[in-house]
């Protein structure tokens, strides 16, 4: 701590990034002293990962100050930010597969010998050095491909120390290491910062925050809230600052009866993804599935309805056992599932909305297999009625609605199905608050009549606000079950950031 | 196995060359090269052992395997040009009529003309792929077009004939230096240089990994742009110079001169292992390719194989070298990820 005297490396002050009308970034402020590992901490979508692609040279800042090394600097490209010295190791690493680790380590600024010819021995040699510095067995001369996350990763850092940065940033790097790797990867970090190396590091694991790190620096909605000391802080403190704040009532929900058991999920297993999820759903109930990105919310969603496969477990819907991997029996039994990659997975652009709504029930309208716009238009009215999608006519193409009609036409075409259980995975994304407030009022009117719903959600204020029970996911398990009195930002918070390892000691 | 894929440093520099020597694809396709000019040897002494068939076995792919470097290099960079055929044309009908116009030109000024007119013609392929954020497909199949259109204007019904150039030009293209035909030579110094350029320069390596990866290129900081120009005005430039052998080998010159060639260019690259999604493969795998392809031509007729047939494998051996290389590329991944869990 000795280098808090010394003049930072990083200093970000008041920086503004925009996207049209959407502000990524409003206020992001950081400061990263030489010799300090900075852990920078907050929600999905608090503008950690805009503020890294600025330092980055991704993005350029609109507004704000961006010092490095007590020079005011403004990027342009990647290219520069490398050559200022700073080094920036994303969650999936980057690699071009079909060359050599050498190569991958020296692409763009490769060691030259005579005549301006790339010199491979020498770059061979010091890839070996620096692997035998971080004490890891790699060839530097195979090909990337295959390599492990961890690998990759040590290949980031190998770039990061034969450019001799003085900025290391890493994006969330422990998010797929095993903890052998996590210990390796520290250990690598901590000998950078003793050489006076300034390190920020993102991470949504507070334990190795504290154990790791020197400063702490939470961000929210864009906004810089708060730096302290690792030891003046604690894990609640930095809860509270990343959530702090009130859950508006912006959710119109409305209490429903509660019925019978609808879905029963037991032991779902599938190998490195999730292990031993079970719960139940019941009739009228909305269960939020809470947790961080790449949780494995989705996954067990989708194995849940079938689209992935399952080494282990048990689905049963109304009584009835729900065959893994078969997506058709799932709607048969009374399924419904609604994809967050909506434009992809879940609507056909280019068809009409009546197409659209008609697509799973086509079995039923065809007459001896031929399908008419007719029947379409007649089986889909009076659900696009009943949502309100505003579109002029049901013949309009579906790929110029806005975010939040298409949604509700994905919604429409599932409950043409007439299902008895939905799961919906990110409801609101990408849609804007009027919008939103309309989708959640529809969830809440299925409920009461009886629907089961699943609601997947990175909101933590749309988990509280419209579920009646929550349930968070962490590194593929369950880790926490609330009901809606007890659901709290940080009781959800703690349960999201649990170790598997705590979770299941 | 998997250890020569692992752990490559573990053995000495001399296994290591023959390894990679022994593995590469190149040496798989000049080996079935050697088995074509063989059967058609067994089958015809003269094929090879005549002065007219050993000077024809070298003479007839010079001009393509000048092409498919080119080629190869835009190809490598997760890019295809097919605009090469109507370049060479182009600048084929250029030296007729600077021949025309100036008779005594000298021969070296023709060429940098021809190989200057097919770098601009590649710069604005390049220029086009690079600023349009179209795929390069598109583009070059517009270029291809609209260059050949400009040819058709320029040439109309006109043609060069063997008498409009001078003799001296012509006899470059069937002159030999010792037994080896000059355009040969040439072809063959052009792929040293661009083969050397390729492997220890830092433009050519980054020439592969922009095709390997281009998302990583823009996060490593490469000149993304810059590069994808120069791997088209490499190949505008050397389909160009292959205009002008084109003039002195043939003698005549239409305004169809080079319909075509783009595909047996991009087939050439393909059979010598350079892989069609960019990031591997050598200028060598791609002239040895356009040998394999030419001398399969002549051998054909020569083992008996009738017409159809001569077409239909050489179709095969397009899709065989893709198949070949999914195969390979899948196999070896597995072999990687089987390597790991091990570990």
């Amino acid at each position: 701590m000795s280098s808090r005297s010394t003049a930072p490396v990083l200093e970000l002050v008041d920086v503004r990034k925009t996207f049209g009308s959407v502000v990524a970034l409003a206020n992001g402020s950081l400061t990263v002293h030489p010799g300090s590992i900075h852990a920078l901490v907050g929600e999905n979508g608090a503008g950690k990962s805009t503020l890294v692609k600025i330092v980055a040279g991704l993005y350029r800042c609109d507004a704000g100050d961006f010092r490095f090394r007590d020079a005011p600097v403004d990027f342009g490209s990647t290219a520069e930010s490398k050559d200022a010295g700073i080094a920036v190791i994303y969650q999936e690493p980057t690699l071009f597969p079909d060359l050599s680790v050498t190569e991958n380590i020296f692409m763009g600024r490769q060691l030259l010998g005579s005549g301006r010819r790339i010199d491979k021995a020498a770059m061979h040699d010091e890839a070996s050095a620096i692997f035998t510095r971080l004490g890891v067995k790699l060839d530097p001369r195979r090909i990337a491909r295959g390599l492990s996350i961890a690998d990759q990763q040590i290949i980031e850092i190998a770039k990061a120390i034969s450019l001799d940065a003085h900025l290391l940033v890493m994006d969330e790097p422990t998010a797929a290491l095993s903890g052998v790797e996590v210990d390796r990867l520290f250990a690598v970090a901590r000998s950078l910062r003793d050489e006076g190396r300034g390190i920020v590091f993102i991470s949504h694991r507070f334990d190795e925050v504290f154990s790791l790190c020197d400063t702490i620096t939470v961000m929210r909605d864009g906004d810089y809230i708060a730096t302290a000391t690792t030891a003046e802080t604690s894990v609640d403190a930095i809860v509270q600052q990343m959530v702090g704040r009130e859950v508006s009532d912006l959710f119109p929900k409305t209490t429903a009866p509660i019925g019978d058991v609808v879905l029963e999920v037991k032991g779902l297993q599938s190998a490195g993804v999730f292990h031993d999820v079970s719960f139940q759903i019941r009739a009228g109930e909305i269960v939020g599935l809470a947790g961080l990105v790449g949780a494995g919310r989705s996954e067990i969603a989708r194995a849940v309805f079938g689209v992935d496969r399952y080494d282990a477990g048990s689905v049963t819907l109304a009584g009835r056992s729900i065959p893994g991997g078969n997506p058709r029996a799932a709607i048969r039994a009374g399924m419904a599932f609604i994809p967050e990659d909506r434009r992809q997975q879940g609507l056909v652009t280019e068809a009409s909305i009546a197409r659209n709504i008609a697509s799973v029930i086509r079995d039923q309208l065809t007459r001896a297999g031929i399908l008419t716009s007719r029947a379409e238009n007649v089986a889909a009215g009076p659900w696009a009625g009943r949502l309100e999608v505003k579109t002029n006519a049901l013949s309009m193409s579906a790929a110029t609605m806005s975010g939040g009609n298409q949604q509700k036409v994905v919604i429409a075409k599932w409950l043409a199905t007439k299902p008895r259980l939905l799961i919906i995975d990110e409801p609101t994304r990408g849609i804007d608050v009027g919008t939103k407030a309309e989708v959640h009022r529809l969830l809440s009117d299925l409920a009461g009549q009886g629907m089961a719903i699943v609601m997947i959600s990175s909101e933590l204020p749309e988990v509280l606000g419209m579920a009646d029970r929550v349930l968070v996911v962490s590194e593929g398990r369950i880790t926490g079950e609330f009901s809606r009195d007890e659901a709290t930002p940080e009781a959800i918070m703690h349960a999201a950031t649990a170790q598997a390892e705590e979770a299941s000691a | 196995m998997s250890d020569t894929l692992v752990h490559p440093s573990e053995q000495s520099a001399t296994k290591r060359l023959l390894n990679d020597i022994l593995r590469s694809r190149e040496i798989a396709i000049a080996l079935v090269l050697v088995a074509v000019i063989a059967a058609a040897t067994a089958k015809n002494p003269s094929f090879l052992f005549s002065a007219n068939g050993w000077r024809d076995l070298w003479l007839t792919p010079s001009i393509l395997v000048l092409v498919a470097i080119g080629q190869a290099v835009v190809i490598i960079t997760r890019n295809v040009d097919l605009s090469v055929g109507s370049i060479l044309g182009m600048s084929a009908y250029l030296t007729g009529t600077l021949f025309v116009d100036n008779p005594g030109l000298p021969i070296v000024v023709v060429m940098v003309a021809g190989a200057a007119l097919g770098l601009l013609l590649g710069v604005i392929n390049g220029a086009l792929v690079a600023f349009g954020r179209v795929p390069a497909l598109v583009i070059t199949l517009g270029t291809m077009y609209i260059y050949r259109g400009i040819v058709l204007t320029w040439a109309g019904s006109n043609r060069i004939n063997a008498s409009d150039m001078p003799r001296e030009f012509l006899n470059l293209g069937t002159q030999s230096l010792l037994t080896i035909p000059v355009l040969t030579i040439i072809a063959l110094l052009a792929l040293i240089a661009v083969g050397y350029y390729l492997s220890t320069a830092r433009g050519g390596r980054e020439m592969y990994a922009i095709g390997s990866d281009p998302d990583a290129a823009d996060l490593y900081g490469l000149r993304v742009k810059r590069r994808i120009i120069a791997a088209f005005a490499l190949c505008g430039a050397l389909s160009g110079l292959a205009g002008v052998l084109y003039a002195a080998r043939y003698g005549t010159v239409s305004s169809s001169a080079g319909s075509g060639w783009e595909l047996q260019a991009v087939g050439a690259a393909v059979i010598g292992g350079v892989a069609i999604f960019g990031g591997s493969g050598t200028v060598w795998g791609a002239a040895i390719g356009a040998m394999l392809l030419l001398t399969i031509n002549r051998a054909l007729p020569i083992l008996g194989v009738p017409d159809f047939w001569q077409r239909a494998v050489v179709g095969a051996l397009i899709i065989g070298a893709i198949v070949l290389d999914r195969w390979l590329s899948t196999r070896q991944e597995r072999k990687l990820l089987e390597a790991r869990d091990e570990e």
